[in-house]
């Protein structure tokens, strides 16, 4: 659109609202426009913001509507520090000031009215100016009140969905305009929505036309409330028109299911894949898998601790390094301990129990037995929204994907290089593969460094799902070694297709038995399994199973 | 292993006498506490997990009674003896907790024991402090329907939280819909219980009263986030009160703020999340989801500053936090000290009868009482998570509240009142049958 008749239009509509709005809306609108002609006198401010500061919660709403109908172009940036709680009133002065830290003891402060930096307060004189939740909902629609007035449409469209539900008699006018005047179909749509909710409240049966066949949370509630309306008209077209959303949430929440239960699948398959070679291709029972795990988180924190405020360069230079470490220290563990034990299965398992709680009590004494924050990166946190019912939580659905590649880099290994080829043949037949020529003590530890740096691997992608501490490997100790059972001992397809099917059953089970019962169900399960096929999904076939 | 367990080989003739004094003042209640020497020390047993799933919450307060402990000796001791501390590990492994207390009381022969955390850790200790006499300050909110001789509980009894959260959200905040989630063992069941009771009572309608529980440590959320966003789409008021335990908070919270549930729509009240749950999370999507407890870090008293600012220079470290279970240390050894200088002795029958009625400064300005039911009084705090992982007040009790042993809300145990001193010396005494030990039922059902 032509940029001077938007602009043109912005101009007639807000004096369309300022008509609508009375003396509140000058203040709004000239704070969107940033005229400079209406800053208050320093006293005033000073009074508004002390209002606020020693109002109660009942009486703050009101203080709160003073200060965006004062005209006041730090007006705004006020309310915004307050809704972030970093308003606070200097005890002995009276004067408010904006907390730009507030950690250890002093806190760096500047002041509210000029917002210049006006040193560093010790925490003891400062009060701060409460705030809860209705008060911050009452601020949520205030400033989107202003907000429907920008430019930028996305931010018009985040203001009129923050508004739904939460219209009342005195803007539903001028939203009407707006929504009229309004050039983006999908705000227009968002702000008609806004109103129908509005006018079904006050018992307007024709407003459920406008609400039909959404997805959104709020609409679905507003009509829930309207179909236990005394009103028959209202109530029979709210469970009519409710009846409609839910065939289609439905769908939507089917699908959300099978979502979940990949991603669980996806971190399974990611805690088990490396087992599947240790123990599967190897045979090793390896108790330490769990621990190698718990390294790659550890090497992502530690990453993160060494490259301060760069969370997602961290993380991803974690990938290689959480697989170097605990590469090496599978390296070490089969150098230090496996070798010696070989073909002696219990001894093996035991060794490596030990193995697994000297690393847990190492971590432990060595960084701490806290649990260490392990910072999301801005582009993992959130959902990718599909549609108002539906949403996939980015950090899982980057999970699944690094899962998949590990997947596919790992078969590639196994079936493309001489690695891959030498591994197979010393499992098959190690006294053949050798006077073949293969050095098969060296293919035994390039095996078990690859399994170990896989496990790393893993760590480093449950850091951004669970928490990082001495005991996150003993949480997936059970299940990697549950999904490698089920799968097959020695296929890797197996494990791939045990984990996400583990995965899917848990989460169909959970809403239906509860976390505990769902948990226990699959053990049943596996177990009622592993007893009519006991090799597994895919049992190995050939001269491969003989060995 | 801990320095204590290398204190605690004593020479043998010296451990046999102390042994038979310690049976001696067990038998007889009226004979004179067992001579020591004045330079002797007096021992306080710490049995927290240093390792194990609990380390993350129990470490803490063992440096909290050091930290006590060694301002306590800088004042001139107790009793102008020096106080020693003995810390043991129990290494979250429940079993292990009562051989450790019987290891503090029979081999350390500690005056008195600062520790548990888990409800189960407790209730394996409570025998052994019960035979061999001991006293055992437990610091951490828990489910009541209990009351020992032996044991003081300077946590909060469920109707000085989970009652009066309840009934902010009710009132405050026009919560019509519950979800009561919960780990799975006996503090959320038997919370949730009394606060399903409770929101009946109150008129609360079955449909609309949701219960929930996962194993300890549980990562995966999603599903139960869904459904409470779905729970809480029917269009009344919804709030999720959450008796989820130790780090299973931290992907709990995380998936939360995924899938976009705002403090605003549904708000979480939470029981045993603080200031150190949160120090391994980013909490500016968690802006405004509530806790109840007895103590926040935020709360503006010189006192409370005066004990952070200690706590920072004991740890070395001003981004350390407090939380409520180290109030209730701070209050509890207080108390104990008080007591301790009121009987002029150590002797744990003494110390038992003089420190009930007593009234120390607790740190969000008021005083705790130790009532004769062996808990004490404490305000009630709901706080809103701030973006830097504090809390900050919303709403407080006008007064402090009296801990109550038995709750009034469940069948069996609405009779039962709890009182240590003489006459009545029960801690399970049936007002209606006129009769002590009359609640057996109320604990079987757990």
């Amino acid at each position: 659109m032509n940029t001077t008749a938007w602009r043109y239009w912005l101009k007639a509509l807000l004096l369309v609202s300022l008509v609508a709005l009375g003396p509140c809306a000058l203040g709004q609108d000239n704070a969107a426009e940033q005229d400079t002609s209406a800053t208050l006198e320093e006293d005033a401010g000073r009074e508004l913001l002390q209002a606020l500061a020693e109002a109660n919660f009942r009486e703050k709403e009101a203080a709160i509507d003073a200060i965006a109908a004062s005209g006041d172009t730090r007006a705004r940036g006020w309310l915004e520090s307050f809704a972030e709680g970093k308003l606070a009133q200097v005890k002995d002065s009276g004067d408010i000031v904006v907390i730009l830290a507030n950690r250890g003891r002093q806190w760096p402060v500047a002041d509210a009215l000029t917002m210049e930096e006006a040193g560093e307060v010790s925490r003891r004189e400062l009060d701060r100016v409460a705030i809860n939740n209705r008060l911050r909902g009452h601020l949520d629609s205030t400033l989107a009140l202003l907000d429907l007035r920008v430019d930028d449409p996305a931010q018009r469209l985040i203001a009129a969905k923050a508004l739904l539900g939460d219209v009342d008699t005195e803007v539903v006018e001028s939203l009407s305009e707006l929504a009229q005047n309004e050039s983006d179909p999908e705000v227009a749509a968002a702000l008609t929505q806004a109103i129908a909710i509005h006018r079904l409240e006050q018992g307007d049966s024709a407003a459920v036309a406008d609400l039909a066949g959404s997805l959104n949370g709020q609409v679905r509630a507003a009509l829930m409330q309207a179909s236990r309306s005394e009103d028959a008209m209202v109530a029979d077209a709210a469970s009519a028109a409710l009846a409609d959303i839910e065939q289609s949430l439905k769908l939507n929440r089917a699908a959300e299911t099978l979502y979940f239960g990949l991603s669980l699948g996806s971190v399974l398959v990611l805690a088990a894949i490396g087992l599947a070679i240790t123990f599967g291709v190897m045979g090793v029972i390896n108790m330490a898998h769990g621990e190698l795990i718990m390294l790659g988180a550890y090497t992502t924190w530690a990453m993160q601790q060494l490259l301060p405020g760069q969370p997602g360069l961290a993380l991803l230079l974690a990938i290689p390094a959480g697989f170097l470490v605990a590469a090496l220290v599978g390296v070490a563990i089969e150098r230090g301990v496996i070798q010696f034990l070989k073909g002696r299965p219990l001894e093996t398992l035991l060794a490596t129990f030990g193995v697994s709680l000297i690393l847990q009590q190492l971590v432990r004494t060595l960084i701490s037995p806290l649990n260490r924050t392990v910072v999301t990166p801005e582009w993992m946190s959130g959902s990718l929204i599909i549609n108002d019912a539906l949403s996939l939580t980015l950090n899982r659905l980057y999970v699944l994907g690094f899962a998949v590649l590990v997947f596919a880099a790992l078969m590639l290994v196994m079936r493309r290089t001489r690695l891959g080829l030498e591994v197979r043949a010393v499992t098959q037949n190690r006294a053949m593969a050798r006077s073949m020529g293969i050095r098969a003590t060296r293919v035994d530890i390039l095996t078990f460094a690859l399994g170990s740096g896989v496990a790393g691997l893993a760590g480093v992608a449950l850091s951004q799902l669970t928490n990082v501490g001495p005991n996150l490997g003993q949480n997936y100790i059970i299940d990697s070694f549950m999904v490698v059972v089920f799968g097959g001992v020695g296929n890797l397809w197996g494990t791939l297709v045990a984990g996400l099917s583990l995965g899917v059953i848990n989460q169909v089970l959970e809403p239906w038995a509860g976390a505990v019962l769902a948990k226990i169900l699959v053990l049943v399960f596996i177990i009622l399994f592993i007893q009519k096929r006991p090799r597994g999904l895919f049992p190995q076939k050939g001269r491969a199973a003989e060995g | 292993m801990s320095l204590a367990s290398a204190s605690a080989v004593l020479n043998p003739a010296r451990r046999s006498l102390a042994l038979s004094a310690f049976a001696l003042s067990a038998l007889s209640v009226a004979m004179a506490a067992p001579a020591v020497a004045d330079e002797d020390p007096i021992k306080v047993g710490i049995l927290h997990s240093l390792s194990g799933t609990m380390a993350i919450s129990e470490s803490t307060l063992k440096d909290t009674m050091l930290m006590l402990i060694e301002q306590q000796n800088e004042a001139g001791g107790l009793l102008g003896r020096e106080l020693e501390p003995v810390v043991v590990d129990p290494a979250s492994n429940w079993p292990l907790f009562a051989e450790k207390a019987r290891e503090l009381l029979a081999q350390d022969e500690v005056d008195v024991i600062f520790g548990n955390w888990t409800s189960v850790s407790r209730k394996s200790v409570l025998p052994v402090v019960e035979e061999l006499n001991g006293l055992l300050f437990y610091p951490v909110q828990y489910e009541g329907e209990e009351s020992s001789e032996n044991v003081f509980y300077t946590g909060a009894a469920p109707n000085q939280q989970a009652i009066p959260a309840v009934d902010y959200l009710m009132n405050d905040v026009g919560v019509e819909r519950w979800v009561l989630a919960g780990t799975d063992y006996v503090y959320p069941r038997t919370t949730n219980k009394i606060l399903e009771a409770y929101l009946k009572s109150q008129g609360v309608a079955d449909e609309d009263i949701m219960v929930n529980y996962t194993p300890f440590g549980h990562s995966d959320w999603q599903n139960i986030v869904s459904e409470i966003k779905q729970f809480g789409g029917a269009g009344k008021k919804t709030a999720v009160v959450s008796t989820i335990n130790g780090d299973a908070n931290v992907p709990f919270y995380r998936e939360l703020a995924n899938q976009g549930v705002d403090a605003a729509d549904i708000p979480v009240v939470a029981f045993s999340v603080g200031e150190q749950e949160l120090s391994g999370l980013d909490t500016a999507p968690l802006v405004g989801h509530l806790a109840a407890w007895n103590y926040f870090m935020s709360v503006d008293e010189d006192a409370n500053y005066d004990f952070i600012d200690a706590w920072y220079d004991y740890t070395g470290d001003d981004n350390a936090v407090t939380n409520d279970p180290m109030e209730a240390h701070y209050i509890g050894f207080n108390m104990w000290t008080e007591a301790v200088r009121k009987a002029g002795t150590t002797e744990v029958d003494a110390v038992k009868e003089a420190i009930i009625g007593v009234s120390v400064p607790n740190l969000t300005g008021g005083y705790a009482t130790m009532m004769p039911n062996h808990h004490i009084t404490k305000p009630v705090l709901i706080g809103e998570i701030q973006d830097n992982g504090q809390f900050s007040v919303v709403w407080e009790t006008p007064s402090t509240v009296a801990g109550d042993a038995w709750s009034d809300y469940l069948e069996g145990s609405r009779d039962l009142i709890s009182d240590w001193r003489a006459p009545l010396e029960c801690g399970n005494y049936n007002v209606v049958q006129g009769s002590c030990g009359g609640g057996a039922d109320v604990a079987a059902t757990e």
